[in-house]
């Protein structure tokens, strides 16, 4: 009983960490796009304005999928073992 | 003549006293039901009370007790800056009002096209619920923005909005628009239909959320590091988080106030460009065309 919980709990922190990767992928593009954000400042100082908007808005958005992994890693951690427990000890006194 | 100043005056302090009376309300509240925590605590809204319904029992939570907190306040806001409207301007609150409305009106026939413009009040009040909402959390309240059944709401209605504007042209070409540009990837563009508003969802609730648990790790591995420093003192001085001094209130500006107002900022972006860009206007004008043509001849015949 506590090894199969010992298990739970431990696969689900894993997981939690593993979904994290996705955190590589937004990462990377934000970068990109700050990065040409600069050039294109350096270029046209005149459009810093409308440049930095466009910027911050494509970014929130590049954010999407790092998100969808933040709440994956967030379910795992605060909300899949409870459940997964208090469903182990149901099967168990249900036997 | 004085006394209609002193009337002026006096609805003036009731705005005021109504807007600033019910987050104080939603303080008390909180302090009152809270039980004292210690370590990590990251949970969702707290329950008040449940309402019993026939199908499913409706729980009022804290997430949704402070949404109604800050739509009252908003409502008050609204009609202190609109109190006292003159042609020749005679306060100050008249030209932040005016600013607000001219940004705003701005902004949608920028984003959405001068068909939309009847659209500036959806619009305004999107954002001004949403950022409020997330800057509640300065004030120690439950952000709503942070569960995610606000958000959904709000995206469910954005969703509702998209289906009317594609539906305006007819049913069939509601149905049409899904078989392109093969009838093989139908499916896919279902999908795609229903992650519109679920990711619209997720982006505002993750964004807010990630910087709330972030926060709370990092409070609590701050007191843990500075009990672990201060070792040497005697227990009742080591026991004072002394790191937890002031370091958050920098991250809190990032993630209270300057995440919460952008994430507001891009979901009322999102609803704009979303209503207009399932709006097939064209092909709307077109049909409206000939059917006033058909119309004409009716009446001749």
């Amino acid at each position: 009983m506590e090894l199969a919980i010992a298990i739970i709990m431990g696969c689900c922190a894993l997981g939690a960490g593993i979904a994290m990767i996705a955190g590589i992928g937004p990462g990377i593009g934000e970068g990109n796009a700050v990065a040409k954000a600069c050039e294109a400042i350096g270029r046209q100082p005149e459009s810093k304005g409308s440049v930095t908007t466009t910027m911050i808005m494509g970014c929130a958005i590049a954010e999407t999928t790092g998100l969808y992994a933040l709440i994956i890693a967030i379910l795992l951690i605060f909300v899949a073992p409870i459940t997964m427990v208090g469903l182990l000890v149901d099967t168990i006194s249900a036997l | 003549m004085k006394k209609s100043r002193l009337i002026f005056r006096l609805v003036d302090l009731f705005y005021i006293v109504m807007m600033i009376l019910p987050p104080l309300a939603g303080i008390v509240l909180k302090i009152l039901t809270t039980p004292p925590s210690e370590g990590i605590n990251v949970s969702g809204a707290g329950i008040y009370f449940t309402i019993p319904m026939p199908i499913q029992d409706f729980p009022v939570t804290e997430a949704q007790v402070v949404s109604v907190i800050v739509i009252i306040s908003i409502f008050f806001l609204c009609l202190y800056l609109t109190h006292g409207l003159k042609e020749n301007v005679e306060l100050k609150r008249q030209h932040l009002a005016e600013i607000i409305v001219e940004k705003v009106d701005g902004l949608v026939s920028e984003n959405m096209g001068e068909y939309f413009k009847g659209y500036s009040p959806f619009i305004i009040a999107i954002l001004a619920l949403s950022a409020f909402s997330s800057l509640s959390s300065l004030l120690g309240l439950y952000p709503p923005t942070s569960d995610i059944n606000i958000v959904a709401g709000w995206s469910i209605l954005v969703f509702f909005l998209i289906t009317y504007y594609k539906l305006k042209c007819g049913p069939l070409y509601y149905v049409k628009g899904f078989l392109e540009p093969t009838p093989i990837l139908a499916p896919i563009n279902l999908i795609g239909e229903f992650s519109t508003p679920i990711s619209m969802a997720f982006r505002h609730y993750g964004n807010i959320l990630s910087g709330n648990v972030i926060s709370v790790l990092l409070t609590f591995s701050l007191s843990a590091l500075s009990a672990k420093i201060l070792s040497f003192l005697p227990s009742f001085l080591s026991s004072f988080p002394i790191l937890r001094v002031g370091i958050q209130a920098v991250l809190s500006v990032y993630f209270d106030v300057f995440s919460g107002c952008l994430q507001a900022f891009i979901f009322a972006i999102l609803t704009m460009l979303n209503i207009s860009g399932a709006f097939p206007m064209e092909d709307y004008f077109a049909r409206q065309s000939i059917k006033n043509q058909k119309k004409k001849k009716h009446v001749n015949q």
